[in-house]
């Protein structure tokens, strides 16, 4: 299992996303299923950076793991900030018309959609939500 | 991402290579406001594009809306991935898309 803790701030997604890409890399992840789980990481840690923490701020662990039998990606998210399942949230009306559209769920509900499963749990005061992603 | 901007009488086009997501979101939202007194239709062209996250499916909207008062906005040359979140997130129904 690989690792990373960094401050939960939307500059730190490009750090993020080339630790994970590197990683998918060295698995030989086809480029179509690496760039969903970019964009799922890209949702997932900017949600973490908006909304865990007050203005003082935290961290957030993302742990990687792969299944080597069923060829599936598992990243892990972990923040210790305000509890929250994202998972609990309807998901938003995609037939409005523009105008009246609000954009915020989209993001959770893409990476609903472009995953294979994903897991949220409340543990030790600490938010645990993670995809899968077969490769 | 890297924006290339092309003014063409009163159409705007809008290159971008790279990807659209929640860091580089604000350059396009940028892009677009500092040219929009200028443009009166708005090409946004994907040809180079990787990928799109919700982060810019929000520029697209708002930008979709600021220019639908005037000659309108087209996204062209996206990717098939791109087309895919167009589709999941019903975005094919309210962008124009070539």
């Amino acid at each position: 299992m690989k690792e990373l803790t960094l401050e939960a701030k939307v500059e730190n997604i490009p750090t993020l996303t080339a630790f994970v890409d590197e990683w998918l890399e060295g698995l030989d992840c086809p480029i179509r299923a690496q760039m969903q789980i970019d964009v799922a990481v890209d949702e997932i840690f900017s949600n973490i950076a908006q909304y865990a923490y007050g203005p003082e701020g935290g961290s957030a662990t993302i742990l990687l793991e792969f299944d080597e039998a069923e060829r599936t990606a598992m990243i892990t998210f972990v923040d210790g900030g305000v509890a929250y399942d994202p998972l609990s949230k309807a998901d938003p009306d995609v037939t409005l018309s523009a105008e009246e559209r609000d954009v915020g769920g989209l993001g959770i509900f893409l990476v609903k959609k472009t995953m294979d499963a994903m897991a949220y749990r409340r543990e030790n005061d600490q938010n645990m939500l993670t995809i899968h992603k077969r490769i | 991402m890297k924006i290339k901007r092309t003014l063409e009488g009163s159409t705007l086009t809008l290159a971008l290579e790279g990807r659209l997501d929640t860091t580089t979101a604000p350059d396009l939202e940028q892009a677009i406001k500092a040219d929009l007194d200028n443009a009166d239709a708005l090409v946004i062209d994907f040809a180079g594009l990787d990928y799109i996250s919700s982060a810019g499916l929000r520029v697209l909207l708002s930008a979709h809306k600021a220019m639908a008062r005037k000659g309108g906005m087209k996204v062209v040359h996206a990717n098939e991935m791109v087309m895919e979140v167009f589709e999941v997130t019903g975005f094919s129904d309210i962008l124009s898309v070539e």
